[in-house]
């Protein structure tokens, strides 16, 4: 077990955002919340990730300080830094040396495809540039859990299939177990070995679907009858979800 | 040719209005003491060009001195307040009564402080009082404009106190402070000038005093001189301010 929600309840000034919801995640698994807009997908990771607490319930977590890594909607990059620095950023933080620490950001960001931009801005990267640098800055750690917000929703559709794909090869050197919020069915399907759908806000576990096959994806996943399959039993389960 | 055009065009208006002015003054033959026509104010601008300069220099060099004192003060006390809420809450209705407060009103009390003999120091201290506020204020927001991801970032790798100040909300600040700045930097000028006026034919010898000597002796056209010179220094420090902002922003953004 790596982290787990137990039945967990958040409130928020305006009424119930989450719950009461439960969720456990195994180590190396791949795990999608999908669900609709408001439902709390964004609350539960943030407990996941050990930013807040549930007024209810409890949040059981294994990693260490440093082996828990977010990836936000928006690639949440300090401008002034190059993106070099942004990628060592949690290094720093955790006192590994200038030096160390940058060389260890190069290897993260040629991880990702982004070799020769060291040096740049955020400002002077494309979106999915910039995405990249923000996924180099949390594998930077070798986190043992990973929890991706919605990562891919400012993308374009080319983009983030190439994204989806890169993030599930990454996967499979270090196997962390991911997290991935997304609004998109057919990219919860393809990315994750286990798909958790929400209700609608306040959350609760609407159902789960286990996607077979293998993982990373194999050239034309997305066209196999299993992949068809796992998308309308999702489909079905959110549209009961959105109803109850 | 649209270009030439485009870059000529504030020239050329002014240049029309300064011809109808001048073609005013001499068809109704305004008496110069009123209004004095373009031809004489530049003869004065002529005449009195290297005084003139002197008081210019004086004037912004007053007005510098109180950036300066100004933009010390403002981001230590910001500093100090962005880290207390509770601070804040005590300091933000002073500082807005300070602002509010016309420097005019309070220049003949800060003149008595300073001394009669020193009055430098209180138009330093005057102008120091109006650049004072745009400074503090894009200071407290500046530092309180971080990204919140970036915030919960900081959280989630256990960042101390200070790693937050240093790497996060300071950096953060900057764009705001560059801002604050610049308005700081032209207030200050004006305050300089109000304060100027206040102290009179004091120790000071800047260009509102240069208006103040012409205006006694009725001496228009100089008046309008020293109100050119003021004008173009008021127009070049707006854009070396203008360029410094670019420069300063181009720098923290990598672009």
């Amino acid at each position: 077990m790596i982290a787990a929600l137990r039945g967990v309840e958040v409130h928020y000034p305006r009424g119930r955002a989450l719950g009461p919801f439960s969720l456990l995640i195994e180590a190396g698994e791949i795990v999608a919340l999908v669900g609709p807009s408001g439902c709390g997908k964004s609350t539960a990771m943030r407990l996941l990730a050990g930013l807040e607490a549930p007024e209810l319930g409890d949040v059981a977590r294994t990693p260490g300080r440093g082996e828990t890594a977010v990836v936000f909607q928006a690639p949440t990059l300090a401008p002034w830094l190059s993106a070099r620095a942004n990628a060592a950023l949690p290094l720093e933080l955790a006192g590994v040396g200038g030096a160390a620490a940058g060389d260890r950001a190069d290897e993260a960001l040629a991880r990702v495809g982004l070799s020769g931009v060291e040096a740049a801005r955020p400002a002077q990267l494309s979106g999915g540039m910039a995405m990249r640098v923000s996924l180099a800055r949390a594998l930077v750690t070798e986190p043992k859990l990973l929890l991706l917000d919605e990562p891919f929703a400012a993308l374009d559709e080319i983009t983030r299939r190439a994204l989806a794909d890169d993030v599930l090869k990454l996967w499979a050197d270090g196997r962390p177990a991911i997290v991935f919020v997304t609004h998109n069915v057919e990219e919860a399907v393809y990315m994750a070995s286990r798909v958790v759908v929400m209700t609608r806000g306040p959350g609760r576990l609407a159902g789960e679907v286990v996607v077979e096959g293998p993982l990373p994806r194999p050239a034309g996943f997305r066209t196999t009858e299993a992949f068809r399959r796992h998308v309308e039993a999702v489909s079905r389960l959110l549209a009961e979800g959105m109803a109850a | 040719m649209t270009r030439l055009v485009h870059a000529l065009a504030p020239f050329m208006l002014i240049a029309l209005l300064l011809a109808a002015w001048e073609i005013a003054c001499r068809a109704l033959a305004v008496p110069v003491y009123f209004l004095p026509p373009p031809s004489a104010v530049a003869k004065a601008l002529a005449s009195d060009w290297a005084g003139l300069l002197r008081s210019a220099w004086n004037t912004l060099s007053m007005a510098l001195v109180a950036l300066l004192v100004a933009s010390l003060v403002a981001q230590a006390l910001a500093l100090v307040v962005a880290l207390s809420p509770i601070l804040e809450r005590a300091v933000r209705p002073l500082a807005v009564v300070l602002q509010v407060t016309p420097v005019v009103a309070i220049a003949p009390l800060v003149l008595i402080w300073a001394g009669l003999d020193h009055a430098g120091r209180a138009i330093v201290g005057l102008a120091a009082v109006v650049a004072f506020f745009p400074i503090f204020s894009g200071a407290v927001t500046g530092l309180k404009a971080t990204d919140p991801d970036l915030e919960r970032l900081f959280d989630l790798y256990g960042a101390s106190p200070l790693q937050r100040l240093v790497r996060l909300r300071l950096p953060s600040a900057v764009p705001y402070l560059l801002e604050g700045h610049k308005v700081a930097a032209g207030l200050a000028v004006i305050g300089a000038v109000v304060a100027e006026f206040v102290a009179g034919s004091g120790g000071a010898q800047g260009l509102a005093w240069r208006i103040l000597e012409a205006g006694n002796r009725l001496q228009t056209a100089r008046m309008f001189a020293a109100l050119v010179v003021l004008g173009l220094l008021g127009a070049v420090l707006h854009a070396v301010l203008e360029a410094a902002e670019r420069v300063g922003l181009r720098w923290w953004r990598g672009r």
